[in-house]
């Protein structure tokens, strides 16, 4: 017998009541950054050591900004979700387990936008 | 209330975890250290933002041996994450669940990671 109503399949989005939205994103968000991550190595391996200008002039290219603020926005994504997750298992308290998502997602947050704030200051700065 | 013989999960400081069981919790452990290590990324860009003197100054501090050190330990385990979690996508989609391929690709993420570390620090010691 199915207590379930119609409308709960139409919808599909399980018990959670967001279906596999956050799953979904911690895969799509990990993918993007297989990529953006070796660039990320290679360019501070290869353009940090020479000093400010060196530094700057690679993070001023335009290619290396948009990869930069690409990196940050997706890196912040990614850790939030999966820091959530990591909370969801191990704080068994409903209050502070919510507070501490709250206050990861908005360190992430403020984070994510100073990253990318800086990169905008240095590429579009004189 | 009798419990003589039910049996019981692993008691976590005597049970030996298995090797997948190891580079499992070894993959949250690395994701929660890159989390850490992100704030280092904004640092440094901010720093370059800010002009040349805060630059130097930031310089310093991540010049510092304590700092490389944690930098060389991020390095690897950005790269084990890295490697793990393409492990994970092929499981996501389906493939590589057999035992013996699990181990084997488990004990090519943990080398692959680390060769990758030590290539990605040649590439910084000369240029």
């Amino acid at each position: 017998m199915n207590y379930r109503m119609p409308i709960k399949d139409a919808k599909g989005l399980g018990s959670a009541h967001h279906g596999t939205g956050h799953w979904w994103l911690q895969r799509l968000t990990a993918l993007a950054l297989v990529p953006l991550m070796f660039w990320l190595v290679i360019g501070i391996a290869a353009n940090t050591g020479a000093g400010y200008g060196v530094a700057v002039a690679w993070l001023a290219h335009p290619v290396n900004a948009v990869l930069m603020i690409l990196l940050v926005a997706t890196l912040f994504y990614h850790a939030s979700l999966g820091l959530q997750v990591v909370l969801e298992d191990y704080v068994s308290h409903a209050g502070s387990r919510f507070a501490a998502i709250v206050a990861v997602k908005l360190v992430a947050i403020v984070l994510g936008t100073a990253g990318i704030f800086a990169v905008l200051i240095i590429a579009l700065g004189d | 209330m009798q419990t003589d013989n039910r049996p019981i999960s692993p008691h976590l400081q005597i049970y030996r975890l298995p090797f997948n069981a190891v580079l499992s919790i070894s993959h949250r452990l690395t994701g929660i250290a890159l989390s850490l290590g992100s704030v280092v990324v904004v640092a440094w860009l901010v720093a370059a933002a800010a002009g040349p003197r805060a630059y130097a100054t930031a310089g310093v501090i991540l010049g510092s041996i304590p700092i490389q050190v944690l930098m060389f330990l991020w390095t690897y385990a950005l790269f084990y994450h890295l490697c793990n979690g393409v492990r994970h996508l092929f499981w996501d989609a389906g493939y590589g669940f057999d035992l013996a391929v699990t181990r084997r690709t488990g004990m090519a993420a943990v080398a692959a990671a680390g060769l990758l570390t030590v290539a990605a620090w040649l590439i910084a010691f000369t240029s």
